[in-house]
């Protein structure tokens, strides 16, 4: 049975026995600051250095070492609270969160409780059915942990201190999410406003952006929260959805069969697809959060804030407004450049480098079309591209003042792929360049027309199919470089 | 040569100015009066022949120009020491050896200073009478079988009998005033924020300040300016204008107003720390001070307050001794059972009771009965401290409520132990600063102390008052010298 009743847009719901269940998720984001040290300490943040080799006597917590905090993470916390348009706290507090592990040098992480750095927010989503507002409850300030490696000794466990003390925006949200739809464009918008702002470079694949899903389920129509379950430590957007998934399921199951659901923290297994219990609620660790004393309280004045609100680039929701009017593109089409600020910098660069008979069309089709394409087949980063706006925008202006046909645009542009050549060169060098004068047309035509007699006949006696042939034969003959409108004009003159 | 040994900083420092004694003599002195004197048992980790060594090297190129050229100088071993095993009196860290260095430390050396060795403690700064060490008692040279206080007991018994011209202890809740009262020496315990917690093994964040130890006042002040810095890598390090604590030593008090806060006359107190209080303030007005009698109405909740206080933060703060990486290592099953044997076995007795205590104050359901409300009752303190400051410059107070005990006499009764900072506590749950001089003895003849509290940063009229009680209670510490074999 498919579980899912109806799929219409971003809806997700879940049927059973003529009860239809809706789901309510909660994240917890962790976003790793983008900074090139770490949070009370100096110590390189690099990714992928040798184990314990970015290590200070702070982050192995040696005996009388103390944490400095580190004035640029809190800058990009300010910043990223901005970018969430939220409130931000002029007075918070550095809290001790007490537990044992091996990874964990204090014995502790320094996170932050009762008063977190940022305080309520909102971003918004962009869904098929229309926008949607995700609340954001809080951003806070936290330490990370080290890493623990079981697989590499078979009778020890090692434990890696790069990453200890590397500094973390935990974004909480609140339980406004209802589809695995909306976890995807929740996740993708802040990862865009981070990258915006510099603040969290969003790769997930270097555990930049983790997160904590909260899952619940209820009737739909119902305003009571159900019992949650706390899906630890995901990430990636598809296992995050895929928890959601199976978790929103296991749930809905239990109910209907008049069972109750523990309040409890669970892990997702990726490689059986299913959630597993990791503890209950009465096993859950008390932390004993208290204010850790050798830290004073972080307070932040109005100046400083609005310091930094100076230094806010535009953000991907005024970007999308203003690409709409003045650059007369659809919606769908400024969301898809906007999204990534790379993306939406590529464009801007094209757009001014197309100079003042620019052609927005061609520019947004290129882009998504063509070199999408590309980028997508090579898995390269737009940044990265292997053609420049500046020759992209050159490309386009040879299509759009007649200089080449969008057919023989196709084919420099796969030459330019080979170091970023200038189109221009390509077409003189190659002689691509479209042949537009009637007269060596005409002659060219009345060549065709003369050596296909009976066709053109055919032609005249009603076979308008015919009409493509001498097309193709035309363009055929001037090695494709003919300008596909002018010989249009003329056979239908001719003919 | 035993006369070097029983000179004051001040008086050494002259003499090597002169030339008169090398940097190398006075250390040896002190390296020969320490060794003869291992029944103390003052030392957990000796520097001699290094020191001796640098003392040379000192010698052959003096800078006179510093402030403690060329002395030798014991410090506590909580303060680690780059390259010298620091222990904090803890079987946790028995073989533990720093590779950096306390600023506090450091500002020693850069004045010329020579490390001669780490000086006994209570494990992790837990204690009155320097038993809870790892590495056992240590003997007061006061008396035999006379525990010297805690928990900076190594440092008050070397500096008392003459084992190095100063030194430096921590005080969280008395640890350096309790001490220097018992072995009739001067103990200071800097301003919270004075001197850098940095490097320090920390017992309880809040309230550990770092502090000088010395035969007499004049010596502490020289000390003080050495050791105070505002500090970057401490936090909670203040940068405030620090004085020339010794140049501007003055015995003129005249007119400056002493408080006698009457809530310090506890129930039970002896009537030879009443009587040693009452001759206090003679001596005090003998100085040209004004006496006025002030109320601080929450001193009988600084005890318990500070109880809860510092487990709280200690049991946090030594969380990170657990065997992965450093320290005392146990074997076990699993990595919980690696913890629990080495924790079991690296941690004394007194260290498992705070961490108990603490880790219980600040359990969820409790935490606002205890910690939160001890908070509350700190600030309370503070303000009690505030108000009086509005009417008097400094207060005078003993500094313990009896004089030392015999070893053993109190280590089964942890309350009675307790019970010997009820003077000190309040004045680091404050973070003010506060002095101890010798002011007189008991019908043992043992040594009593009192305590002079300033305001936050106003070390130099504590140490100025101090200066001049001092000339007039003349108290010389009577040592024969019992241990020296």
């Amino acid at each position: 049975m498919d579980r899912i009743m109806s799929k219409k847009n971003s809806e997700y719901l879940i049927e059973r026995n003529d009860n239809i269940y809706e789901v309510v998720i909660g994240l917890e984001v962790h976003a790793q600051v983008t900074s090139n040290s770490k949070l009370f300490s100096s110590s390189s943040t690099k990714f992928g250095a040798e184990p314990n080799t970015q290590v200070s006597l702070v982050d192995a917590a040696f005996p009388g070492m103390l944490p400095v905090i580190n004035e640029y993470c809190v800058k990009q916390a300010i910043k990223t609270g901005i970018g969430l348009k939220a409130k931000i706290n002029n007075k918070s507090v550095f809290d001790r969160k007490n537990y044992f592990y091996a990874d964990l040098p204090q014995g502790y992480q320094i996170s932050q409780y009762k008063y977190p750095i940022v305080g309520e927010g909102n971003v918004i989503l962009d869904m098929p059915e229309g926008q949607k507002q995700v609340g954001i409850e809080r951003l806070h300030l936290e330490q990370d942990a080290g890493k623990s490696i079981h697989d590499v000794d078979p009778s020890n466990t090692l434990v890696d201190l790069n990453r200890s003390g590397v500094a973390l925006m935990e974004i909480v949200s609140k339980p406004d999410l209802r589809s695995p739809d909306e976890v995807n464009a929740y996740i993708k918008k802040l990862r865009s406003i981070m990258r915006y702002l510099g603040t969290c470079d969003g790769n997930m694949q270097e555990g930049s952006l983790r997160a904590d899903v909260n899952v619940s389920v209820r009737i739909k129509g119902s305003t009571d929260l159900g019992t949650r379950c706390e899906i630890k430590n995901v990430n990636s957007i598809k296992f995050m959805q895929m928890a959601i998934i199976y978790e929103a399921n296991r749930q809905v199951d239990l109910i209907e069969d008049g069972e109750e659901i523990d309040q409890e923290t669970r892990l997702f297994d990726t490689k059986k697809n299913e959630t597993r219990s990791m503890r209950s609620k009465e096993d859950a660790h008390d932390y004993r959060y208290f204010p850790d004393p050798d830290l004073l309280p972080l307070e932040i004045t109005d100046e400083f804030i609005d310091q930094l609100k100076s230094e806010i680039p535009e953000l991907p929701d005024d970007k999308k407004k203003r690409f709409i009017e003045e650059f007369k593109i659809s919606p769908y089409e400024a969301n898809i450049l906007v999204s990534d600020i790379d993306t939406a910098k590529y464009f801007e660069e094209v757009v001014a480098k197309m100079g003042k008979n620019r052609d927005m069309k061609l520019a947004v089709n290129w882009i998504t079309g063509e070199l999408f394409a590309v980028l997508n087949n090579k898995n390269i980063e737009i940044a990265h591209s292997p053609i420049s706006a500046k020759n992209l925008a050159k490309l386009i202006n040879l299509i759009k003042n007649g200089t080449i046909s969008g057919k023989i645009a196709k084919t420099i542009f796969e030459l330019m792929l080979d170091g970023d050549i200038d189109p221009q060169i390509i077409v003189e060098e190659k002689g691509l360049k479209q042949q537009s004068d009637p007269k060596a047309l005409e002659a060219l035509i009345d060549k065709i027309i003369n050596d296909n007699r009976e066709k053109a006949i055919e032609y005249k006696q009603g076979k308008e199919k015919l009409f493509g042939f001498f097309v193709g034969q035309a363009m055929k003959a001037s090695g494709g470089k003919a300008n596909p409108q002018l010989i249009n004009e003329i056979l239908k003159k001719k003919l | 040569m035993t006369e070097i040994t029983s000179l004051s900083l001040f008086e050494l420092i002259k003499n090597i100015k002169e030339k008169k004694i090398s940097s190398n003599e006075a250390t040896k002195s002190f390296v020969d009066r320490s060794q003869k004197s291992k029944k103390l048992n003052t030392y957990i980790t000796e520097n001699f022949e290094n020191c001796l060594k640098l003392s040379k090297e000192f010698d052959n190129k003096p800078n006179f120009d510093l402030k403690l050229p060329g002395i030798p100088i014991a410090v506590k071993d909580l303060f680690c020491t780059n390259e010298v095993r620091t222990t904090a009196g803890s079987n946790i860290l028995n073989n533990f050896v720093p590779s950096y260095e306390s600023t506090v430390t450091q500002n020693i050396w850069n004045e010329g200073g020579i490390l001669l060795g780490k000086l006994n403690c209570d494990e992790f700064a837990m204690g009155s009478s320097n038993e809870t060490s790892f590495f056992g008692n240590v003997q007061n040279p006061i008396a035999k079988n006379l525990v010297p206080g805690g928990s900076s007991g190594g440092s008050s018994s070397a500096l008392a009998a003459n084992l190095t011209p100063v030194t430096i202890g921590t005080d969280t809740g008395g640890s350096i005033r309790q001490p220097a009262s018992f072995t009739g020496t001067v103990g200071l315990k800097p301003t919270y924020g004075s001197c850098s917690r940095y490097g320090i093994v920390a017992f309880a964040s809040s309230l550990d300040q770092a502090g000088p130890m010395s035969k007499d006042v004049k010596d502490s002040s020289i000390l003080l300016e050495v050791i105070s810095s505002f500090d970057k890598k401490d936090s909670t390090s203040i940068d405030f204008k620090r004085n020339n604590y010794s140049s501007e030593l003055t015995r003129n008090i005249k007119g400056i107003k002493i408080g006698i806060p009457k809530e310090y006359r506890v129930d039970g107190m002896p009537g030879e720390i009443e009587n040693l209080w009452k001759k206090g303030i003679e001596y005090a007005k003998d100085c040209g001070a004004e006496i006025i009698d002030i109320s601080l109405p929450h001193t009988s909740y600084a005890l318990p307050t500070y109880y809860i206080v510092a487990p709280a933060e200690a049991s946090s703060n030594l969380a990170r001794y657990d065997g992965v990486k450093y320290g005392l290592r146990s074997s076990g099953e699993s990595l919980i059972d690696m913890y629990e044997k080495t924790r079991s076995e690296g941690f004394g007795e007194e260290v498992k009771r705070r961490i108990m205590i603490g880790t219980y104050v600040l359990s969820s359901g409790y935490y606002d009965a205890y910690y939160l409300k001890a908070q509350k009752v700190r600030q309370l303190i503070k303000k009690d401290f505030d108000d009086a400051y509005n009417k008097v410059d400094a207060i005078l107070t003993p500094s313990t409520p009896s004089s030392a005990f015999k070893i053993g006499e109190k280590s089964n009764d942890p309350v009675s132990m307790y019970l010997n900072d009820i003077f000190t506590v309040p004045v680091n749950l404050a973070g003010l600063p506060g002095i101890s001089i010798p002011a007189g003895r008991d019908k043992n003849n043992y040594p009593l102390g009192l305590q002079i509290i300033g305001k936050p940063f106003d070390e130099q009229t504590v140490l100025n008052i101090a200066y001049s009680m001092e000339e007039k209670i003349n108290y010389k510490n009577n040592i024969t010298d019992w241990w020296i074999e």
